[in-house]
């Protein structure tokens, strides 16, 4: 796929290569919820490839950073581009306007998301879980969807689960479900939201040798929520660590995860370490 | 005995009024589920000019006494210029009356599915009736049955009052012969003997109708046995393949 060129001009150059357009890019984005300002101002550019783990206090606005990137919910400022194309805006003679729930959702289109709740269909297997968004989102035939689905569920280990309903499988395993299918329609970008978090301790390694699996084969990009950190220090080129609806500290994971500067970072890994 | 003698030729005249009953009942149930999933939709719409007038429909219904309700449409409305014929009346008034307490059950059943849900089907690029259709009210209906069992058993009663507006459905039917004969016990006794039968029937068709959601839901209950499906997954129990 080809990435579109940047059609107001001010292409972003993505701080981890220094080089090409980012695929995610955000622009001065605040979200509240009630009068609780959850993002403050955000700029993020992630580029092509890059696995960027954010890490901080729940409450921070982690969560909110990737449920703002696949269009959950809309900012009340700023702007949000994936692959130079505007989320929620629309480019009328040079000036933005509220784009239509159709293009949103077809840009959106673009990003894969996994919940932290997995969020499978209950009244459907795991093979109709994956096929439907093939069949239905991007139109494929049911066989060639059927087939397609059948390899990614393959992919993630569960070859001898298709018919299984949701309810008959594991939490590990039906995360994995939820991984094939946000990879059905290829996303450019993929949102992990604390995969592991709603797990039992002993299934959180499958779902974890997964993602990993993932970000070391494919050059999609990632931005994963995470409190693994020497999980975050194996996959991630970029770590954020979020604070009160502000980035507070970014770096390479050898530098934040191990080295951190702000007290703030310092104080938070040893909450999670000493856990 | 004399009494037994009439109400014996009398019984062919009343049991003449089940099919009417039934008719009204259905048409009016017809006309409700439509209705329900309007008011319901409406309601919990975002836009102002789609909820306000939904909600008024529904307190309107629910707020005033169906028998008023049913004889304002068979013998206010003519004096405006609408004049419907009894049965008409009768179908639009339980309908509606039968719809607006239905919408909330779907309402709340709606809700009751988790937002999750809604999140992953919107992250996955599907189409708002699609979302609707195919994810949401399946995993809702199956919480909407028992209630809708519910309506539709009290509504089966309700239809007596369509008597009123002289349809002679079976309250009609037992009224006549009733005022007709010295003794009217035996006939109220079979009237509500009647109304029991049909009531259970429609019981056992929402069972029916609950086992079939229910397994389409991925769960599965018995006809007869507990309405609470068993929600701990076979995995649990050490059964899984």
């Amino acid at each position: 796929m080809q990435s579109r060129i940047d059609p107001s001009g001010s292409q972003t150059l993505s701080p981890a290569t220094g080089m090409g357009p980012a695929l995610l890019s955000m622009r001065n984005v605040s979200k509240s919820y009630g009068d609780r300002k959850i993002l403050d101002g955000i700029d993020l550019d992630v580029a092509p490839g890059e696995k960027v783990a954010l890490i901080g206090p729940s409450g921070s606005g982690k969560t909110t950073i990737l449920r703002l990137a696949i269009g959950l919910v809309e900012p009340e400022e700023g702007t949000i581009r994936i692959d130079g194309r505007y989320l929620w805006h629309e480019e009328d003679g040079g000036r933005l306007r509220r784009a239509s729930n159709k293009h949103t959702r077809q840009v959106r289109r673009s990003v894969g998301i996994v919940f932290q709740q997995f969020n499978l269909f209950p009244h459907m297997s795991a093979l109709e879980n994956v096929r439907e968004p093939l069949v239905h989102t991007i139109g494929l035939p049911r066989p060639e969807a059927e087939k397609r689905a059948a390899g990614l569920l393959a992919k993630v280990g569960l070859a001898d689960h298709l018919t299984k309903r949701p309810a008959q499988l594991s939490g590990g395993q039906q995360q994995r479900v939820a991984i094939a299918r946000s990879m059905a329609l290829q996303p450019r970008v993929m949102l992990f939201d604390e995969v592991t978090s709603a797990l039992d301790p002993e299934l959180v390694g499958e779902v974890l040798k997964v993602v990993r699996d993932l970000a070391h084969e494919t050059d999609m990009s990632m931005l994963i929520v995470t409190h693994e950190i020497s999980f975050a220090i194996d996959i991630a080129d970029r770590v954020l660590m979020f604070d009160t609806g502000k980035i507070i500290e970014e770096g390479p994971p050898s530098q934040v995860l191990k080295a951190p500067q702000e007290p703030r970072t310092r104080q938070f890994l040893r909450a999670i370490l000493e856990r | 005995m004399d009494d037994f003698a009439a109400f014996q030729a009398y019984l062919p005249f009343i049991l003449k009024g089940i099919p009417v009953t039934l008719l009204v009942a259905f048409l009016a149930m017809c006309v409700a589920i439509p209705v329900a999933f309007i008011l319901a939709l409406g309601r919990m719409s975002p836009s102002r000019s789609l909820n306000m007038p939904a909600g008024f429909v529904i307190e309107l219904f629910r707020g005033s006494s169906s028998l008023v309700q049913l004889f304002w449409v068979f013998y206010v409305l003519p004096f405006f210029g609408l004049e419907l014929p009894p049965l008409a009346a009768g179908v639009f008034v339980l309908g509606v009356n039968s719809g607006s307490y239905m919408s909330e059950i779907i309402r709340a059943g709606l809700n009751a599915v988790p937002a999750g849900q809604r999140e992953a089907a919107l992250a996955l690029g599907f189409s708002p009736q699609y979302r609707f259709f195919r994810i949401i009210l399946p995993q809702a209906l199956p919480l909407m049955i028992p209630p809708f069992s519910n309506s539709m058993i009290t509504m089966l009663k309700f239809t007596s009052l369509v008597s009123l507006v002289t349809i002679q459905d079976l309250t009609f039917r037992a009224n006549m012969v009733a005022s007709s004969m010295g003794d009217s016990s035996s006939i109220y006794i079979l009237v509500i003997l009647v109304y029991f039968g049909l009531s259970l029937l429609l019981a056992l068709l929402g069972r029916f109708l609950e086992a079939i959601v229910n397994k389409r839901a991925g769960r599965s209950i018995s006809l007869f046995g507990s309405a609470n499906p068993s929600r701990i997954p076979p995995w649990a129990l050490g059964r899984s393949g």
